[in-house]
């Protein structure tokens, strides 16, 4: 390893968007004109930080110091014992402080805001995990905060709400349409709109308008690029695939993006099935969606035929969205990544699987890599070797669990 | 059949030789009910209005608050569906001859097909489009589309805007300019922001444009404030809040609708 460990890596293939923000024919910035110039503000700063050799400097000090990085590749061999015998490796993002990827891209943005000169963030979560990833780093720059949380996960994420709670930020309980990530974003915007001049919109995956996408991509790049050497060192190969879950999209893309020229990595993205594509009850956005407009980019959504944006499903609140990332829906239709739909059963079985075979308890939405990683290593054979990224930790998820799986004492199991 | 652009300019110029502003109210369609939402217009009109922009509901309207969201969501329960909304400006239009336009969030129209929602849009006697969401930067194809069917685009700007991007949204807008007279989310405010009166300075240098002011605007001494340095007043939440609060009775807030308009038409003949 060098001396000093590098893990702030934009993107050096200039695989960077078009200046306008797109992917192919995905991407750009369809935001109100009160947005436009705090949106480009942040362009302009992110462009001006990357050429800062002190901008790249503070945050591979906070990676290696605060974070933790590099991340931990752990094989599990008794987990892969189910996958038809092929070796699997986790990129450990659930060992990074606060237990997830999500702090990659929070502390970037976070130096972001004081180059700024913004005092107050804001930000939306679904599974809390972003949102206490910005509380941390808003306690730890001192920084003002706001998190957006839709109602039905901050019951479904209690444990998270807690400890945004304790870290110092306001939670906002949001209420309206679906009551969950989708809406709490929008509720972010209105904030946002009203409070620009001081507020920075911390924006929590690779979806929203420009620069967000490859903004945020930049910041979760680090995961490819540490787990291609890791494994390389280990194996002395290239995986025939890498696996992560899908929700907007940003754990899935800090992994893809290092294997992109390796046109023998398969891409395998695992969106939430829910109850089954086939019910309807999903958020399946790139297997069952088509291309529109939400939340400030063109990429695939979840929509009837006039345009308005359906409500989504999935027992994993970190996934539960109609929307994703632009660069995915470019890598969809290019063919270069593919995207399995992964039932909540299916989740919920892998994650009871990888913990009692290893040791680990993932997050729900990491499950659903898990599941996904299963079904390949049983259609590719015991010669396959694949990357999988444990996106986050399960404590959060465990009262789901726990009624999921029957494992209360008493009798309010659900399932 | 041609859209009624030039029904928007008229009014707008009357207003300018009665040396007053213009009033315009917003209303979506389908809230309370289809019927419900086309007599709302009516009443809107027949109270002293002089343009009235038609709001298509959306699942996200990320850019209105908590009035026009519930006003969305009774329409959107109700089933509301584009097709709804244009006969709302047909009859709307067919009923009093004034100028109607459709405010819409941009995802709608992309789906539904730009050419076919102007075509359908001109057909239905609308005289424009307002689409808040719509950067200028993404706008060249509606825009081209509008023109050939002779509907206006009506940009808004908003206090952050700087000079040199209003010229460019200005350039390319029609009808009039939509200026936001604050930084946020529609809905009724005590006062009107006062940055509203030096964006429309600035707005006005760039275009020969009429300017019109909206956002927060809610009762005739502030359509009189504002009617002092714009072109034309917009109100929606205030609409929408007298329906609400009729509480279904559909009666007292057809009622309520007429009487706010009338009170904000005396208001923009004021000038504060
Ligand atoms: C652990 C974990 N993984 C994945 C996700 C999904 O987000 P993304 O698709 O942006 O990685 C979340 C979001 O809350 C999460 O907490």
């Amino acid at each position: 390893m060098p001396e000093k460990p590098e893990f702030f890596l934009p993107d050096p293939e200039g695989l960077t968007p078009s200046a306008e923000g797109y992917f192919g024919a995905f991407g750009g910035k369809f935001i109100p004109e009160a947005l436009v110039a705090a949106v480009d503000e942040v362009a302009a700063e992110y462009e001006k930080a990357k050429a800062d050799p002190a901008f790249a400097a503070e945050l591979n000090e906070l990676m290696a110091n605060y974070t933790g990085r590099p991340s931990a590749l752990t094989e599990v061999p008794r987990f892969a014992a189910e996958a038809g015998g092929a070796r699997i490796f986790l990129k450990r993002e659930d060992l990074n402080h606060t237990g997830s990827h999500k702090i990659n891209n929070v502390l970037g943005q976070a130096l972001l805001t004081r180059r700024m000169g913004k005092t107050r963030v804001i930000a939306e979560t679904g599974a809390g995990q972003h949102g206490v990833a910005t509380a941390t780093a808003c306690a730890l720059f001192g920084l003002e905060c706001t998190i957006y949380m839709g109602e039905v996960d901050t019951k479904r994420q209690a444990l998270n709400v807690a400890r945004m709670r304790i870290l110092g930020a306001e939670v906002v309980s949001v209420t309206s349409g679906s009551r969950t990530l989708k809406d709490a974003i929008n509720e972010a915007f209105r904030d946002w709109v009203a409070n620009v001049d001081r507020t920075h919109y911390l924006f929590g995956t690779v979806a929203g308008p420009h620069p967000f996408p490859a903004l945020v991509r930049d910041f979760h790049r680090v995961i490819g690029v540490e787990a291609r050497r890791q494994l390389l060192e280990r194996t002395g190969r290239l995986p025939d695939a890498a696996v992560a879950c899908v929700g907007g999209g940003s754990n899935a893309m800090g992994l893809f993006h290092a294997f992109l020229p390796d046109a023998g990595v398969r891409l395998v993205g695992c969106e939430p099935a829910g109850h089954g594509v086939e019910t309807g009850e999903h958020a399946a956005t790139l297997t069952a969606g088509e291309p529109g407009i939400l939340h400030g980019s063109r990429s695939y959504v979840l929509q009837d035929d006039e345009g308005q944006i359906t409500e989504p499903y999935s027992i994993s609140a970190g996934l539960d969205y109609p929307g994703v990332g632009p660069e995915h829906a470019y890598l969809k239709d290019t063919g270069r990544a593919e995207y399995r739909a992964v039932t909540d059963d299916a989740a919920m079985q892998a994650l009871r699987l990888l913990s009692r075979t290893e040791g680990i308890i993932p997050a729900i939405e990491s499950a659903h890599a898990l599941a996904g990683a299963l079904e390949l290593g049983r259609e590719l054979g015991p010669e396959a070797l694949l990357l999988v990224n444990l996106s986050g930790r399960g404590d959060k998820d465990m009262d789901t669990a726990a009624r999921y799986f029957g494992l209360y004492d008493s009798e309010e199991a659900g399932k | 059949m041609s859209g009624t652009i030039e029904l928007l300019q008229e009014a707008l110029a009357h207003a300018k030789a009665e040396n007053r502003a213009a009033l315009i109210a917003y209303l979506p369609a389908g809230f309370p009910t289809v019927d419900g939402g086309i007599e709302a217009v009516k009443a809107a009109f027949d109270g002293g209005a002089d343009i009235v922009e038609v709001g298509l509901p959306h699942s996200d309207p990320v850019l209105d608050g908590p009035v026009i969201q519930t006003a969305d969501d009774i329409a959107l329960k109700n089933g509301v569906r584009i097709a709804d909304v244009l006969r709302t400006v047909r009859e709307a239009h067919a009923a009093t001859g004034k100028p109607v336009l459709v405010m819409t969030y941009w995802n709608p129209v992309d789906r539904y097909g730009v050419e076919r929602f102007a075509a359908e849009l001109a057909e239905a006697g609308g005289a424009g489009c307002i689409l808040p969401d719509l950067p200028v930067e993404e706008s060249e194809g509606w825009r081209k589309a509008a023109e050939q069917h002779g509907l206006a685009t009506v940009f808004v700007v908003a206090p952050s805007s700087r000079d040199e991007r209003l010229a460019r949204i200005t350039a390319a807008g029609s009808g009039f300019v939509y200026a936001a007279s604050l930084m946020g989310v529609t809905g009724t405010r005590a006062s009107v922001g006062e940055q509203a009166g030096e964006l429309v300075r600035r707005t006005r240098a760039t275009t020969e444009l009429p300017v019109c002011v909206g956002l927060g605007v809610s009762n005739a001494v502030q359509a009189a404030e504002v009617a002092a340095f714009a072109d034309g007043v917009i109100v929606g939440s205030a609409f929408v809040k007298r329906i609400l609060d009729a509480e279904g009775d559909e009666a007292a807030g057809l009622a309520a609708v007429r009487a706010l308009a009338a009170e904000l038409a005396e208001g923009v003949r004021k000038r504060g």
